[in-house]
């Protein structure tokens, strides 16, 4: 057992010397955190919105002032008029444009006389998150139109409040744990499967294999630096992470316990899972050729960017499978539901048994011997 | 502590093939305790291959060996307590400082705490690094690493050191401070060193005896005086004629004491003699008789190359040219 301790030490004194490795490991993750969690899940605002009003009756002039409260409260249109539907379309191609709304001659008088009459929303299709929002903001505007202003004396219609049971989340926020879960994956690619390799080709192994260092004591000594550095990164990355996202009350005691814990159990799934890829690989272009691809499959399928919800049934069965998928579902329990340890049992449990099953495949492979 | 009858090293049979080659064939000799043994032979010969089964890093395909009192297959950690290894490849960490290299090794034998750090003092100055505790291993020169090597080697005190090519790759300077390293290392310890090399002159210099390796197998084995003088014709002279000598040379084959003739052309022969000066005066008379002038005589008394020529039927030169590159075991860089 003390015997591991001599590559346990190596690494630390290594990583002391030269913290390259953290920073390499925590740039990318860090990056991404940043920008991704700024540039997707803000709300869309100052779409530009051509009107052209072919009806000028009473009821048009509703629309348009509505339309001019959306943009003055709301922002998400700017509303801008146009004389015909040729030129603001054209305009619309030409993206100076969001959107076009055309009001219909006889609008007003169709409305009066309750022959349902219909706008007409033109928009930008190429732009597929910006026409969404301009549709639903244009869906809650028609609904309010078509609003009785006098309620009848029994209200007949349904409505639907949504509740949303935690403090405002986005995506920022929503990002973190992935971010957590990428550091320790990008330390055990580096920290891990590269230098295990890199020392393997160089001859640093031979010399620990002439010694009387058994076994058991190489893969403990191996698997366990690669552990601490890989919690090094994590909780790093949760710090640095949490304090940029703004995550409320994060150093509570109990939740940065359980944090430590997710920190920890992750960090030996994929310090496993690396030892168990590279047991038997000695090129030490290999870890670097999969790398990209390892992150690719692993990473996004995870439920870290997108969530699996919104997944085909193939890509959740790869969800499914993937250590990553238990790791940032467990820390994002921790980090954005004020719940206890008890709601992230089955996330423990999933890294338990990849752990389990990564080192005991990764003992099978490796081989004492040149 | 070694086995009783004497022996440090006791190898039987050993066999190891890699797919298609057979890079050691049921090699057999023994070591005796507290004896510099070299294995003398090209690269390709199987030399590495032997000395890592000796180690217990390659298992062997067949036979087995009794390294220090324990037996390779059945033992290898009690084989791996006793036994020192510098390998071919610098295995040292480059990234960590002289005095942590062999402080580390220290703990993977076991050694902490004081006795570690007072070790790896000792050790340094015995090689003459204690001005680098601090320098990374990286930063030292090929000579320095070498001995950076050796004195991680023995951090444990083994009973046997083998050393890999220890000199291979180093400018003449380092090889001598090397050499008296390995010479210190037998005398005030008492211990057995087994080395392989492709150098003749380090062979004769360091070795008390002499394995001489070719295609995986030993072709001879004795010290290296018992080895020259068993070539016939222990002396070798070059002599080059002005003008040539008619009949290319064949009236020299009957000069008294020769063994051969060989034209190496130029009108210059290479003469294989058991007497080389009595030969050499035969030469010089002969030129005179012939109103010959002697452009060049040089008499040389037989080297380990003339031995391995002898023993392999070619020039080790040659051998190390032609042997597939890399092809004689895996791991090799």
């Amino acid at each position: 057992m003390l015997r591991a301790l001599a590559l346990v030490e190596r690494d630390m004194r290594k990583f002391r010397r030269s913290p390259a490795l953290l920073f390499a490991s925590l740039g990318l993750p860090l990056v991404q955190l940043i920008i991704l969690g700024n540039a997707f899940g803000g709300s869309i605002k100052n779409v530009n919105l051509g009107v052209v009003n072919l009806d000028h009756g009473p009821k048009s002039v509703d629309v348009i002032e509505r339309l001019r409260a959306v943009g003055a409260n709301a922002r998400i249109f700017l509303p801008t008029d146009y004389a015909d539907e040729g030129t603001a379309v054209g305009d619309l191609r030409e993206g100076n444009l969001g959107a076009v709304l055309i009001i219909p001659r006889h609008y007003s008088r169709d409305l009066l006389e309750q022959h349902q009459p219909r706008l007409a929303l033109i928009t930008d299709n190429s732009e597929q998150t910006v026409a969404g929002a301009v549709g639903s903001a244009m869906t809650a505007l028609v609904n309010s139109i078509n609003t009785p202003e006098v309620s009848p004396r029994e209200p007949r219609q349904a409505a639907l409040d949504v509740v949303e049971v935690y403090p405002y989340i986005n995506y920022i926020k929503y990002l973190l744990p992935g971010s957590v879960a990428l550091a320790i994956f990008v330390t055990a690619m580096i920290g891990g499967g590269m230098l295990f390799i890199d020392d393997k080709s160089r001859g640093l192994h031979e010399g620990y294999m002439v010694t009387p260092i058994t076994k058991w004591e190489l893969i403990l000594g191996f698997n366990l630096s690669g552990v601490i550095k890989g919690v090094l990164a994590g909780m790093t990355l949760l710090v640095l992470g949490a304090l940029v996202a703004q995550v409320p009350n994060f150093f509570e005691p109990v939740r940065l316990l359980g944090l430590t814990v997710m920190v920890i159990l992750t960090s030996i799934a994929f310090i496993g899972m690396m030892f168990f890829l590279m047991a038997r690989i000695s090129d030490p272009l290999v870890p670097r050729a999969i790398f990209g691809v390892l992150n690719t499959l692993l990473f996004f399928p995870s439920g870290a960017v997108y969530p699996i919800a919104g997944f085909p049934h193939w890509l959740r069965v790869i969800a499914e499978c993937d250590p990553f998928t238990y790791a940032v579902h467990g820390l994002r329990t921790l980090l954005l539901k004020d719940v206890g340890i008890t709601a992230i049992g089955a996330d423990v449990l999933a890294l338990v048994l990849t752990s389990a099953f990564v080192l005991a495949g990764a003992t099978l492979l490796f081989r004492r011997t040149l | 502590m070694a086995a009783e009858n004497g022996f440090a090293i006791q190898v039987q049979n050993l066999s190891k093939r890699f797919g298609a080659l057979q890079a050691v064939n049921d090699v057999s000799f023994t070591v005796k305790r507290g004896e510099i043994f070299g294995l003398l032979g090209p690269n390709g010969a199987g030399k590495s291959t032997l000395i890592r089964m000796m180690t217990t890093l390659v298992p062997p395909s067949s036979g087995t060996a009794i390294v220090a009192g324990h037996d390779i297959i059945r033992d290898p950690n009690a084989v791996r307590e006793r036994i020192g290894v510098i390998p071919q490849n610098m295995t040292s960490d480059p990234e960590l400082t002289c005095a942590e290299n062999i402080g580390i090794h220290a703990r993977l034998y076991g050694i902490t705490g004081a006795r570690r750090r007072a070790k790896t003092l000792e050790l340094l100055e015995a090689v003459g690094l204690r001005d680098r505790a601090g320098a990374l291993a990286s930063t030292l020169s090929g000579g320095m690493r070498r001995r950076l090597e050796i004195a991680r080697g023995i951090v444990h005190d083994p009973e046997i050191l083998f050393l890999d090519e220890p000199t291979t790759g180093l400018d003449p300077v380092s090889r001598v401070s090397v050499w008296e390293m390995i010479g210190h290392l037998r005398v005030e310890q008492g211990r057995t060193l087994l080395l392989t090399t492709h150098y003749m002159d380090e062979a004769d210099r360091l070795c008390d005896r002499i394995a001489i390796v070719d295609r995986g197998h030993v072709v001879a084995l004795d010290t290296p005086v018992a080895l020259k003088a068993s070539v016939p014709g222990a002396s070798r002279i070059e002599v080059q004629f002005e003008p040539d000598l008619p009949g290319g040379g064949a009236e020299l084959q009957v000069l008294p004491a020769v063994k051969s003739v060989r034209p190496l052309g130029s009108a210059t022969y290479r003469i294989s003699s058991d007497r080389g000066p009595a030969s050499a005066q035969e030469l010089v008379e002969l030129a005179r008789d012939r109103k010959l002038e002697l452009k060049s005589l040089s008499v040389a008394s037989t080297t380990l190359d003339d031995v391995f020529l002898h023993y392999t039927g070619h020039a080790l030169a040659e051998v190390a040219e032609t042997a597939p590159a890399g092809g004689h075991m895996r791991g090799g860089h």
